[in-house]
């Protein structure tokens, strides 16, 4: 795809190099990539890529902006704080390259569409945070036979690699199985130092410029891990399991009606969580930092006069999901506890929450 | 035999350290596994793979003196 003045003049670092050069220039151009997740490897991922030029970016993240995530998620503002994050992903990266063809898709990634959407791409980034979503789209890249950016984190430490990289190893060739349910948490659980999404983004970053410039090595078959607390790297080599590969593309695997929750244990997971009025109470008396979602009528007494409190009637949930916090407890309460726990299990199966708490006695008795 | 055993993640938190030296009267992975685990009780609930030599090795895998040996948790975060 050839390129204007401007662009030539835009890319001239890229283009004195041997390895790049025009032609190499024209191919980012040309080039198509999927990156999924805005989050904090996403962030740097799509920096790069779209400071690079590769021709056309989609993102596809449902979530919305937290004042969490601007420790590390370094596209977006105070601002964006509300924002679906694919959007002002968007919104930021435009002004940083208008030469870019940015799709923005704010659905969540299920089983019904991602193997179109992934056609419409060259190579799949996951920058995910979940491992039913990196099962998930593992399986659709070796079903649609595309090249996956790998990369996660945990506190200080990340991983990367290339998956089904020209018949390459699978994820499920390092790991068939996934983890025990709640055994692995995420950053929202546990914490990440800020800097380490941008080390290993970047990485991810530099390995899809790598594919579609068909230059250096691709950490194809081999995993880099990264320590940020001693600058310690270790490379590991990951053997292609071809039972695994054709466990995925036999006629016997249903993708599309496969539950990758399910497959995951997230549904299994301890029963839900509870607390009393009086543990209530004392949450607010240690000043704990926390949500509570009142799914009653607006009319219902007695009231809990706080400032995190948020209305948002059983009936209404549906269109209010975006106010409910998915990185703070969140206590749901009602009047006796029932609605409250309704409302919870549509939440965890229907949008994912994994951070909700009934107030199981309800508020009817709140003095 | 004398191994070098590297922590990653989850299990450099279950050990306590990123590093150390590992005696085992094992050979196979599977036993070195359980050797590991009876040392350090806490990586039975953990989920991980093994490398042996930076190739990460089925349980059948036949260890040497030596061998560097890295414990690598599956990471969800991003």
């Amino acid at each position: 795809m050839k390129l204007n003045d401007q662009e030539k003049n835009r890319y001239s670092r890229h283009i004195s190099l041997k390895e790049v050069g025009l032609y190499g220039q024209e191919k980012l151009k040309a080039a198509k990539v999927l990156v999924i997740g805005a989050g904090g490897l996403g962030c740097p991922v799509l920096q790069y890529l779209t400071a690079a030029g590769i021709g056309t970016i989609g993102i596809i993240d449902f979530d919305t902006v937290d004042e969490t995530n601007l420790q590390r998620q370094i596209l977006f503002t105070v601002n964006d704080i509300g924002s679906n994050k694919a959007t002002a992903a968007e919104k930021r990266l435009i002004q940083l390259n208008p030469n870019v063809n940015f799709n923005v898709y704010t659905d969540k990634l299920t089983t019904k569409n991602a193997l179109s959407l992934f056609n419409d791409y060259d190579v799949i980034v996951d920058g995910t945070d979940n491992f039913s979503t990196r099962y998930l789209i593992n399986d659709a890249s070796v079903i649609t036979n595309k090249p996956l950016v790998y990369g996660a984190i945990y506190k200080f430490e990340g991983q990367v690699t290339v998956f089904n990289y020209k018949n390459g190893p699978s994820y499920r060739c390092l790991f068939p199985e996934p983890p025990k349910a709640g055994s692995v948490p995420n950053c929202s659980d546990v914490g990440v130092i800020g800097v380490l999404p941008g080390l290993i983004g970047t990485q991810q970053a530099n390995e899809v410029l790598k594919l579609i410039l068909e230059i250096g090595n691709p950490l194809s078959g081999k995993m880099l891990t990264y320590n940020a607390l001693d600058s310690s790297s270790l490379t590991l080599n990951v053997p292609k399991s071809e039972e695994e590969i054709a466990k995925i593309k036999s006629d016997n695997f249903s993708f599309e009606t496969m539950d990758y929750d399910f497959f995951c244990d997230l549904l299994k997971q301890e029963k839900m969580k509870e607390i009393s009025i009086e543990g209530l109470k004392q949450w607010y008396e240690e000043s704990k930092d926390f949500k509570v979602i009142d799914v009653r009528s607006d009319w219902e007494l007695p009231r809990i006069n706080k400032e995190n409190v948020v209305v948002i009637p059983l009936d209404e949930l549906q269109n209010g999901i975006l106010k409910i916090s998915k990185s703070k407890d969140v206590v749901v309460i009602c009047q006796h506890g029932v609605r409250s726990k309704f409302a919870i299990e549509v939440l965890e199966r229907e949008y994912n929450f994994i951070n909700l708490i009934n107030l199981s006695e309800g508020a009817a008795n709140w003095k | 035999m004398t191994l070098t055993i590297k922590y990653f993640g989850m299990t450099a938190e279950a050990s306590g350290k990123t590093e150390e030296s590992f005696r085992s009267n094992y050979s196979s992975i599977a036993e070195l596994q359980k050797d590991i685990i009876n040392k350090y009780p806490k990586l039975e609930k953990i989920s991980f793979k093994i490398a042996a030599n930076q190739t990460i090795v089925n349980d059948d895998y036949l260890l040497s003196e030596n061998e560097e040996i890295a414990l690598l948790p599956p990471f969800a975060g991003g």
